[in-house]
């Protein structure tokens, strides 16, 4: 099959990887994709006080094109609020990887994956509130 | 990474897939083509093309017989393996169906068998698809167990395509003959690789094909024993050609080829069976001390040019891209829409994870040693860096039990 530079260059030289402490209230994190499925995709985002994504981090399993599109993700949402970075779609990713059709679901599981994150931090939040 | 000098890349390490033709086999084939050559149809009967050409096919037969000790009578052409297991398997199920409608095989067969069985099954024969041990090997005693009195046939193959695990079709042979019911080999991974004398062993059916073993793609061989004498019903109909199993003007450059590629294989076998599993060990040996690697597929009975490894949390299609200067294959099957890790492996018990993780490495009759030690390094590079990247690596690391994880199923 064959891939976009694009996609090639977030393979090879994937951008933002590794791990924040989950512990940090001001850290969400966003773990889907199961190993049966051939994927997991681990993306934390850390959020400043004024609701904008500070920093991102990455971890993968999966084939290339979930690694480009986790790796491409951190770009994005650096720099964005909440509410921006949850706005984006997986045919953003696709379009901008050229994934393949059989591939396009790996850009779905980044979606997720950054929709879990922001809810993880949210409710994070909540629970400091509450406490 | 150092490149040894005059080593191309990408290394071809996917022999199991197909093989380069021998250049000596080329040459044959060549010779059968044009004008010059011996391009006559071996079926006419009428002039010295055609006798010239019947004369080329049937030393191309003997050759097919004398590597794997049959009559050269009782060789039928074919397309190829896929083709010479539908022949053997649905001939023989259709011959033999009044004396019952019940074939036994195992759930790591080919697809060619596989679809085949469950084929006859929409026709209204039963199929039990056997459990292989851990090892890939075929508990005898449970074959045993699944025979009944209208089990008609029975077919496993030789050395399996994935994991190179050999059965011991011997005993298995044995264990048919003595209920009467006929047996039937894919042999398509162990011709040439793995002796046998068919004179001596109780299988009915054998299927071969060319482009396993450096012949031609698009050739193969059925063998149908003569004594005691198996029948099958005809899948293809047309001239009566090979004694009207199986109808078709012979192609003979096709034959001409397999029949050089097998005679090659009979002379330089012994030889090179051990120059191959020198480097399968010396693979094996440079990959073996690496953290969760798991080698697939029973280690002693194993044929020489397979090496079937799962590294552990690193997935294998990502595994194959970070190994682009090697061409091997996975056991994952991503690219295609089902997203099913290898269905071998499942049925060996390898869990999902090591399933999506391994790498069929596949040695062969052009490789060479710089060719391994490239490799190895080149592996044991990869892996690391795919590891970095990998969450569940970290989660292992930090010693969480990754069966105990709640995944969301997607």
């Amino acid at each position: 099959m064959a891939y976009s530079e694009k996609l090639m260059d977030h393979y090879e030289n994937p951008r933002n990887v590794g791990s924040m402490d989950k512990k940090d209230t001001s850290v969400g994190t966003g773990m889907v994709g199961a190993p049966a499925c051939g994927d997991v995709m681990k993306l934390q985002i850390k959020v400043n006080e004024e609701g904008v994504i500070e920093d991102a981090r990455f971890k993968t399993y999966g084939c290339g094109s979930a690694i480009a599109s986790s790796s491409l993700l951190t770009e994005w949402v650096k720099g964005k609020t909440l509410e921006e970075a949850s706005e984006i779609k997986n045919s953003q990713i696709a379009d901008e990887l050229a994934l393949p059709p059989v591939k396009v679901h790996c850009s779905v599981l980044a979606e997720d994956a950054i929709k879990a994150a922001i809810d993880d931090f949210k409710s994070k939040q909540t629970a400091e509130s509450d406490a | 990474m150092e490149i040894v000098k005059n080593m191309k890349l990408p290394i071809y390490l996917d022999y199991s897939a197909t093989t380069p033709a021998d250049s000596r086999v080329a040459e044959k084939m060549a010779a059968c083509m044009t004008i010059d050559g011996d391009f006559g149809n071996p079926a006419s009967r009428s002039h010295v093309f055609g006798w010239k050409s019947d004369e080329l096919v049937s030393e191309a037969r003997q050759h097919v017989a004398a590597l794997i000790g049959a009559d050269p009578k009782e060789i039928v052409w074919t397309s190829g393996a896929t083709e010479s297991d539908n022949l053997a398997i649905k001939g023989a199920a259709h011959f033999y169906q009044r004396k019952g409608k019940h074939i036994i095989t195992c759930k790591t067969e080919h697809k060619a068998v596989l679809d085949t069985c469950r084929q006859l099954e929409r026709e209204g024969f039963e199929v039990t698809y056997l459990d292989p041990e851990e090892s890939g090997l075929i508990d005898i005693a449970k074959l045993e167990a699944a025979m009944r009195d209208d089990t008609v046939l029975v077919s496993i193959m030789h050395v399996n395509n994935e994991i190179g695990v050999i059965q011991d079709i011997a005993s298995i042979g044995t264990l048919c003959r003595s209920r009467g019911i006929i047996f039937h080999v894919d042999a398509a991974q162990s011709a040439g690789k793995v002796d046998m004398d068919l004179a001596n062993l109780d299988v009915d059916l054998m299927s071969f094909s060319a482009h396993k073993i450096y012949g031609p793609k698009g050739v193969g061989a059925l063998y149908v024993q003569r004594k005691p004498r198996v029948r099958i019903e005809a899948q293809m109909h047309g001239g009566g050609h090979e004694r009207g199993m199986r109808s078709g003007t012979l192609a003979v450059h096709q034959i001409v080829g397999m029949g050089e590629a097998f005679r090659i294989a009979k002379e330089e076998m012994a030889e090179e069976n051990a120059r191959i599993l020198a480097l399968r060990n010396r693979l094996w040996e440079g990959l073996k001390d690496m953290e969760e690697v798991y080698l697939n597929g029973d280690a002693e009975h194993h044929v020489a040019g397979n090496l079937n490894v799962s590294f552990n949390f690193v997935e294998g299609e990502s595994l194959i891209m970070a190994l682009k200067d090697i061409a091997v294959s996975s056991g994952s099957a991503c690219t295609s829409a089902s997203l099913e890790p290898s269905y071998v492996l499942r049925a060996i018990g390898r869990n999902d994870e090591l399933a999506h993780s391994s790498i069929r490495f596949s040695i062969g009759r052009f490789t060479t040693e710089e060719e391994v030690d490239y490799t190895i390094q080149l592996v044991k590079n990869k892996v690391a860096k795919l590891r970095d990247l990998s969450p569940l690596w970290e989660m292992y690391l930090d010693g969480i039990d990754l069966d105990s994880v709640q995944w969301a199923a997607h």
